[in-house]
């Protein structure tokens, strides 16, 4: 099975393509809705700006093909801003309204901690995850981000603090999300993109 | 649930090949940076950091594609900088495949350039490039690879680059690189306590104590050294092993 990578013009989809292929994955650039909606699982990878991210979306006409992927049950990865995304709104863009697929929004980490938050940290599993199936639960993640969804989002599944307690794991249903990098995580990040692609073939 | 501190090698890169500058001789050649980088993958590095030290126009192509070889070849992160004068030509880093971009001269000449590419790519792909020398109490800004003095005070610049939305600082002590004579812990700290970004700590490294001392009496978020990896002298599983077992936040591999 194909994965669609969504391209909104400004993520880095290289490196999470590479990631894909090294576990046997075939992938292509879903930059038109109707390739989203042909799509039997999507990744949503991102960096950068929320504004931009939305916009990009929309620009392309890709949120309501998204939307529609996401009622009809397809699986959904959210990378990083990609996880994001899929809440209401964030701090970062006000009025900027998110997939909403999740009605929390997205919040900056306060000012007592370094911000980004760059670099290797662990989880606090919440509840069992298909993503993280047979990770130790010591294991190191590489994040990268300023913002952050809450943890107290109902579909976190790990969490991660930094200023706060986030949702580093998101699953609900088909869609799944990570803060961390998995395609900068090494083995660990490799493991839990075979789970994804495990759980969705 | 810790944030680890992140050990990082640099690969200086000239023409296409990793190098390192010895003085009175010029440069030695020390492998291609694909096979290292992909070594440093391998044995357990937090992250990988390529700079162009030729920074000619010239070379550009080249050193674009030496990130693209050597992006290939990693499943951690890859910081790429040296002589981004523009916009255009940070992007073109990006996306060659690095996840982060570091500047420094033509920061200093136009701090708006920080300013330009945080807006774009986000403040966690920018990372300032700080060279410094030692002056009384203080220390100095320096750019074009340490050879000009620019009259500013280091962390009053640290702090003007924070602000506007650099992500990242990599501090490097003129006066300690090159040296093996550790850190500049008092430096590091100075800037790690002016401004709420990690800071990767680099010149001067030799020893695993080293590495220790800058961790915890530097307060360093990462440590970088470039030519104790190459030459074998110090293997990083090694290294992260000995800071693990003295308490520091380490990942270490499986």
């Amino acid at each position: 099975m194909k994965i669609a990578i969504v391209d909104y013009g400004a993520g880095n989809l290289p490196s999470v393509e590479r990631a894909l292929w090294k576990l046997g994955a075939e992938t292509e650039r879903a930059i038109e809705p109707k390739q989203v909606a042909a799509a039997r699982a999507i990744v949503l990878p991102g960096v950068g700006h929320f504004s931009a991210f939305v916009a990009g979306l929309r620009e392309r006409n890709l949120t309501s093909s998204l939307r529609a992927a996401f009622d009809a049950g397809v699986p959904i990865l959210g990378i990083c801003l990609g996880l994001q995304a899929m809440f209401a709104s964030s701090e970062e863009a006000p009025g900027e309204a998110g997939l909403a697929f999740f009605p929390e929004e997205v919040r900056a980490l306060p000012a007592n901690v370094k911000s980004p938050h760059i670099g290797w940290n662990q989880l606090r599993r919440v509840r069992e995850s298909a993503l993280l199936r047979e990770i130790p639960n010591d294991a190191y993640f590489y994040f990268a981000h300023s913002f952050a969804a809450p943890a107290s989002a109902a579909a976190t599944v790990a969490a991660c603090d930094h200023g706060f307690a986030f949702a580093a794991v998101i699953e609900q249903g088909n869609l799944r999300a990570v803060q961390f990098h998995p395609e900068k995580s090494g083995e660990t990040g490799a493991r839990v993109l075979r789970n994804f692609l495990e759980s969705v073939q | 649930m810790t944030l680890a501190r992140r050990i990082i090698p640099c690969l200086d890169v000239d023409a296409g090949r990793v190098v390192k500058g010895i003085e009175f001789e010029g440069l030695r050649d020390m492998g291609d940076p694909a096979e290292l980088g992909a070594r440093y993958n391998r044995e357990g590095a937090d992250e990988l950091v390529v700079l162009d030290i030729s920074a000619s126009f010239q070379g550009r192509a080249t050193f674009l594609e030496t990130i693209r070889r050597v992006a290939e070849q990693l499943n951690i992160p890859l910081t790429a900088g040296g002589g981004i004068r523009k916009m255009e030509e940070g992007r073109a880093v990006l996306l060659a495949g690095a996840d982060k971009v570091t500047v420094n001269t033509a920061a200093v000449e136009r701090p708006q350039l920080i300013s330009e590419l945080s807006q774009q790519f986000g403040a966690q792909a920018i990372v300032l490039s700080l060279d410094v020398k030692r002056k009384g109490n203080s220390w100095e800004a320096y750019t074009r690879g340490g050879r000009d003095a620019t009259g500013r005070d280091a962390a009053e610049w640290a702090a003007e680059a924070v602000s506007r939305g650099a992500g990242e600082i990599l501090l490097t002590s003129i006066d300690r690189d090159g040296t093996c004579s550790g850190f500049d812990c008092e430096l590091t700290a100075k800037i790690a306590s002016t401004v709420q970004v990690p800071v990767i700590a680099s010149g001067g490294a030799s020893t695993f104590e080293d590495f220790l001392d800058v961790f915890v009496r530097g307060c360093a978020d990462a440590a970088l050294a470039a030519s104790i990896f190459h030459s074998e002298t110090h293997s990083i599983a090694a290294l992260k092993k000995f800071l693990a077992e003295r308490g520091v936040p380490i990942r270490l591999s499986r």
